[in-house]
This record gives structure tokens, C-alpha cells and sequence, in this order.
């Protein structure tokens, strides 16, 4: 039986800063998952991230993400994707403290 | 100490100015990332879960104070003023900015440093015991032949493309303080029965998924053959090594697959055959080398003042006891500086650190420092009357921390705070532990212990030879700890084994608490040590510990 689908968001690199960014339904890039588009259907998830690749002048190692739904907007559901809104747990830096 | 020549500053500017055409184009569009990946990894730059991340080598593990404040520099001007000192000798920068790194190279260029082949299917820097030059227990300083090595393998056209990415280790002491049979060559210098020294060449070493402890390959080859000596390994290696499957490419498993017997005929007959081809320059640029390394001119003062100060300040004589290590000249001692703060990130110096070492390397320490694989650095050559100056500049730069080799000098790897491969992380275990030890005041009567811990399989924090060994696993989207015991990265190199079922975020740090407790109970007495006790007892007393009886009834 194939696998259920679950919902995603695209997600990758920055390319100048190197840092987490997500994908609008505008086809941009935000900084911030709860901007993002969350994707529930399996052929739109991957025609999104096709795009999404595209943008190379923009953006590196693009890939679909596991996301769920919130009144706040999409939220991480694995602790990886949790990590990357939020930054290193060692310092306050990256996004826990420059978004 | 070496320096650049011409043909080195030469090399190390055009590759930068190479970079920083590719990183020109990459920003611009005429290069994709599939393209542009390659070029990055070979100039040592990753794309981590935050930013991109620089590493840079520090050449068998030597710096000069120079070099320190430049390293210093960098992370002030490009990063978040720290840098994160590596269990392969290098330093690392987490939060570089893809159109700095140019710049940054080139900073790094003015010092007489790089970052190439710090990644990439290639031979990655040569790292040294790092006492080398120092130790007591030495027969040669060994960092000539490692820098023989850097400059042979640095761009070598023969080695740019091998099956997987190759690690050489040299030591040229009896104690092994560089893991050398944890790596893919692993030298040893060892006298013939004429007293000539050679080296003991061990070959098929490394952790990561599949640990092995490296094998004998030739129990002594001259100092004059050693050159191409390695270069037929790499060489057979680079033929008959697996490309079919990353997990299988590495020498280890050719070894393995093989059988030492197979790959010695090899490596002798490629021997034989590229030998003649070594004409005596190699041996030519050795001498050269060699005189670069000369030690430097130790003096002779009175000791008198350390011994003083010794009995004076309990905190002083509570350091000296722990973090310093016996010199081959009188009246000289090896300074370790814990960069391991309780409760502080395993191998994290920030900017004001590293010119306070720098300062003191080059007021009392003959210019001279080291990045040990242990993640903390040295000072090798200090004479004891300036030992309390020492302490007293440590202290104010909060570098004094009296634990090297004890249960909080934890070796971890950055895990899932930094590092895109990892499946949990390390860092906070490693705090928490460290954290807990200080608090229970119970380190120095435990005596010597190694924890180290790994995000990964890939085993960058040496899990497999830590006394303790602790791997962070993702099982089911949580993160979970693995403990192996009874690792020992010296000459009795030895993978530990798996304790049992593994243990959560929250459970790890009482377990090991429970672990270390429970020896100080199972020891004959205080010179015992946890290795020494695991080594008589075996894995059972200590099992019974980490997973009480009633636990298990609950949970049959």
C-alpha cells in the first residue's frame, strides 16, 4: 500500500547567508516556517519543490519538509526542522534571536 | 617552526583567488549548486543547518601566536567572535557568510594558512600527537614528516578523485596521544634493532559506522622510504578501493575485504616500482624541513618559585596537578589548556581567548601553540617559573579549568546544533554532564576518565574509543543515546562495546552519573581507573548499573 502523504512545506539554504528559509505561496522565500505554504497534496508538493529548485540564484539544497498545520501557520514536526527556526542550543544565536 | 616558501604563498594565493572567481559566480547565477559544491568542499566550506561552516586546517595541529590572533581576527570581522576547535586539529566557524569567505581566506593566506582539503574525497590534514616536540616519552619530533606529508599530498593530481576521504595520523612517541590506528595510515616511530628510527606503518584504522582497529602493515620502514612508501598505499587504495558504495569506500573496508596479506603484495610491488622514481629530493626537502622544527633554545633558571606557589595556592597546585605534562627538558613542563569550562561548549575559544593564549605562547611558551584531537590547546613548552604567570593570565581569560583527562574534558562533535549530518545532538549532553560532574565535586576522585560523544554514526566525536562512549541516534523522531564502554584510543586501541538498549534526551545524563558512581564502588582502589576497572570486571557489573533489575522486570 502506498504511503500516506503528510503535509510539507519546501525548505532550504539561503544562499548568500546560508541560513534556513521556507517557501510562500507567493513562490518566495521567508525566513519564518509559520509564512510558509503548507503543501497536503502530494503532486503539488512536488511540482512546488521543482520550482522551488529552480531558484539557485536564491537559494541552495532545496527539499520537502514535514510540517503540520497550527492556527499560527505551518510548525515543524521532526526536532531537525524544529532546530532549524530556532538556531543552535549552545548560543543565542541565529533565528531564536535575529527574527 | 615551518614557514611558507614563495612556491607555498604562491600556491595558497591562487587557489583563493580561484575561490573567490567561483563564489563570484555561484552569487551571480552562471553556476548551480550541483556545479558549485564540489569547488566549495574542496576550499573546506559546508552548508550547515544554520549557515555555511569554514574549516580550516591547523597543520598537525601547530600554531604560532601570529596565527592564533589571526584565527582571532577572522572570527571577530566574519563570524560571531569564536571559533570551535576540532577533533581533527582544525578550527571550525559556523556563521561565515558565503561572500566573505573569499576575504577570509585571504586572511588566513597572510598567516601561512588554508583551507583546502579539509574536505572532499581527498587526503585531509595530517594530524600529530600533540605533544610532538615536547614529550619525554619521543623519539623524533614527528611534525617534520607531517609537513613532508601536507606538502606531498596537498594538491597530489594522483589523489584529487580517491573512493572516499583518507586520514593520516604520525606520532613519534611510545604513548600514543594521536589515535593512530583509528586512522586510514596511522605512523608510529619505533627503533630497528640497529637503533635506527622508522616507523611502525598501520594501515585500515577509523570509527563511523564500521570500527576497526587498524593493522600492522610493515613493523618498520626506514625514514628515507616513507614517502613513497605512502604514496603506494594511496595509490593501491585509490585503484581497488570501492566506489560502488559510499559506506564501503573507505581503506578499512578494502582491507577487510581483501585481506592485509593481499594489500601488502600490493603496496610492495607499487613500492618497488614508483620508489626509483623518489630521487632524493624528498629526503633533501626533509633535511629542510627538519631544521624548521629544530627545538627551540630551552635556558635554565631556577625552579624555586613554582614550588612555592605550589604550596602557597591550592587552586594553582590543584591545575598543576592536573594539566600539566611531563617535558623532555628540565625544569619544563607541557601546559593544557582546558577549553572545556564546566557547563562551557567541548572545544568552543572565543575571540579574547585565543590572544591570551597567543600572548602567553609568545611571552613564556617559545611561540608555540597546539590544537590537541581532545579538543583543547597547548602550550608545549613552558618552564615552571613562569608556570604561576601562566595561571594567573589563564584565570583572568576564565581558561583555568582544572580537568584535563577527567570526566568533564568531554570530546564532543557540534551534533544537530550545527552539523546537517547529525541525527542528535551532543553539545548539551556533553554540558550537562560536565555541569553535573562540577556540581557533585567527584571528578578528581574518579580520576581519569574519556567520555566522548558523537552526534552520528560518522563517529566525529570518537565515541567508539571513549572510555564512555555516547551516540546520539534518531529512533522514531526522538533523540536517543547509545553508551558504549571500554573504548581506548592509544596504543591498546579498542572499539567499545554496546551496553544495552539506549537511553533519552533525559535519561542520558543520570545514566552515565549512575555509571561513573557506580565505579568508584566496583574499583579495587583510587589508582584504578574506569578502563582498568571495565578491562577486570567486563561489561556485566557495569550493565547491572545502567539498567536496574526492577526496570527490567517493568518492562518484560
Amino acid at each position: 500500500m502506498p504511503r500516506t502523504f503528510t503535509p510539507k512545506v519546501v525548505t532550504a539554504n539561503a544562499l548568500l547567508e546560508g541560513d534556513a528559509v521556507w517557501l510562500t505561496e507567493a513562490t518566495t522565500w521567508t525566513r519564518d516556517i509559520r509564512e510558509a505554504e503548507l503543501l497536503t497534496d502530494e503532486a503539488h508538493a512536488d511540482l512546488r519543490l521543482l520550482e522551488a529548485q529552480s531558484q539557485a540564484h536564491l537559494i541552495a539544497g532545496a527539499y520537502l519538509a514535514d510540517a503540520s498545520k497550527t492556527p499560527d501557520g505551518p510548525a515543524p514536526t521532526h526536532f531537525r526542522e524544529a532546530f532549524r527556526t530556532r538556531g543552535p542550543s549552545n548560543y543565542a544565536h541565529g533565528k531564536q534571536v535575529d527574527l | 617552526m615551518y614557514t611558507y616558501t614563495d612556491f607555498d604563498e604562491a600556491f595558497v594565493r591562487a587557489r583563493v583567488a580561484q575561490f573567490r572567481a567561483q563564489v563570484d559566480r555561484r552569487i551571480d547565477g552562471s553556476l548551480t549548486e550541483d556545479e558549485f559544491k564540489p569547488l566549495r568542499l574542496m576550499n573546506g566550506l559546508y552548508l550547515q543547518l544554520h549557515a555555511y561552516m569554514l574549516r580550516v586546517a591547523v597543520p598537525y595541529g601547530t600554531l604560532n601566536p601570529d596565527q592564533m590572533r589571526q584565527l582571532a581576527y577572522i572570527a571577530d570581522r566574519w563570524d560571531k567572535g569564536y571559533g570551535h576547535f576540532t577533533t581533527r586539529q582544525n578550527i571550525q566557524y559556523n556563521w561565515p557568510k558565503l561572500g566573505d569567505v573569499p576575504d577570509m581566506l585571504d586572511a588566513l593566506a597572510d598567516v601561512g594558512m588554508h583551507a583546502i582539503q579539509t574536505s572532499g574525497n581527498t587526503i585531509r590534514n595530517v594530524t600529530a600527537d600533540h605533544f610532538a616536540g615536547a614529550a619525554a616519552d619521543e623519539i623524533e619530533d614527528p611534525r617534520a614528516i607531517a609537513e613532508l606529508l601536507r606538502q606531498w599530498s596537498t594538491d597530489h593530481p594522483e589523489f584529487q578523485f580517491l573512493p572516499r576521504k583518507f586520514k593520516i595520523a604520525v606520532t613519534g612517541a611510545a604513548h600514543d596521544r594521536a589515535v593512530t590506528k583509528a586512522h586510514d595510515i596511522g605512523l608510529r616511530m619505533v627503533r630497528n634493532d640497529a637503533g635506527e628510527p622508522g616507523f611502525e606503518v598501520i594501515v585500515g584504522g577509523g570509527l563511523g559506522r564500521t570500527p576497526m582497529v587498524g593493522k600492522v602493515l610493515r613493523a618498520f620502514l626506514p625514514k628515507a622510504d616513507l614517502l613513497p612508501y605512502c604514496e603506494a598505499i594511496v595509490s593501491v587504495y585509490n585503484l581497488l578501493g570501492r566506489r560502488d558504495n559510499k559506506y564501503k569506500a573507505r581503506i578499512k573496508i578494502t582491507v577487510h575485504e581483501n585481506g592485509l596479506e593481499k594489500i601488502q603484495e600490493l603496496v610492495e610491488a607499487r613500492f618497488e616500482e614508483i620508489r626509483s622514481g623518489f630521487t632524493g629530493f624528498d629526503q633533501s626537502l626533509l633535511a629542510e624541513i627538519e631544521n624548521a622544527f629544530a627545538p627551540p633554545a630551552f635556558v635554565t633558571k631556577s625552579t624555586d618559585g613554582y614550588e612555592a606557589a605550589r604550596l602557597a595556592n591550592p587552586a594553582f597546585r590543584s591545575w598543576s596537578d592536573t594539566n600539566l605534562a611531563t617535558h623532555k627538558a628540565d625544569g619544563y613542563a607541557i601546559v593544557s589548556i582546558s577549553i572545556k569550562k564546566h557547563g562551557a561548549t567541548p572545544g568552543d575559544a572565543t575571540s579574547d581567548q585565543m590572544r591570551v593564549m597567543a600572548d602567553l605562547a609568545e611571552t613564556y611558551g617559545h611561540g608555540e601553540l597546539r590544537i590537541s584531537h581532545e579538543q583543547n590547546v597547548i602550550l608545549p613548552h613552558v618552564h615552571q617559573s613562569d608556570l604561576p604567570a601562566v595561571y594567573a593570565a589563564l584565570r583572568t581569560a576564565d581558561l583555568a579549568t582544572a580537568n584535563i583527562g577527567l570526566a568533564s574534558d568531554i570530546i564532543a562533535c557540534p551534533g544537530m546544533d550545527y552539523c546537517a549530518l547529525a541525527t542528535a545532538r551532543s553539545i548539551p549532553v556533553a554540558q550537562e554532564i560536565a555541569t553535573r560532574f562540577d556540581e557533585l565535586k567527584i571528578e578528581h576522585e574518579i580520576g581519569q576518565l574519556k567520555i566522548k560523544i558523537s552526534g552520528c554514526i560518522n563517529a566525529c566525536g570518537h565515541h567508539h574509543v571513549g572510555h564512555i562512549g555516547i551516540l546520539g541516534l534518531d529512533r522514531a523522531g526522538v533523540e536517543n543515546y547509545q553508551i558504549t564502554l571500554g573504548g581506548d584510543g592509544t596504543e591498546t586501541t579498542t572499539i567499545g562495546e554496546r551496553a544495552g538498549p539506549g537511553f533519552s534526551a533525559e535519561e542520558i545524563v543520570p545514566a552515565i552519573e549512575r555509571l561513573v558512581t557506580g565505579y568508584l564502588s566496583l574499583r579495587h582502589d583510587a589508582d584504578e581507573t574506569f578502563l582498568q576497572a571495565y578491562r577486570r570486571l567486563g561489561m556485566e557489573p557495569f550493565k547491572a548499573i545502567l539498567y536496574p533489575r526492577e526496570d527490567k522486570a517493568n518492562a518484560a
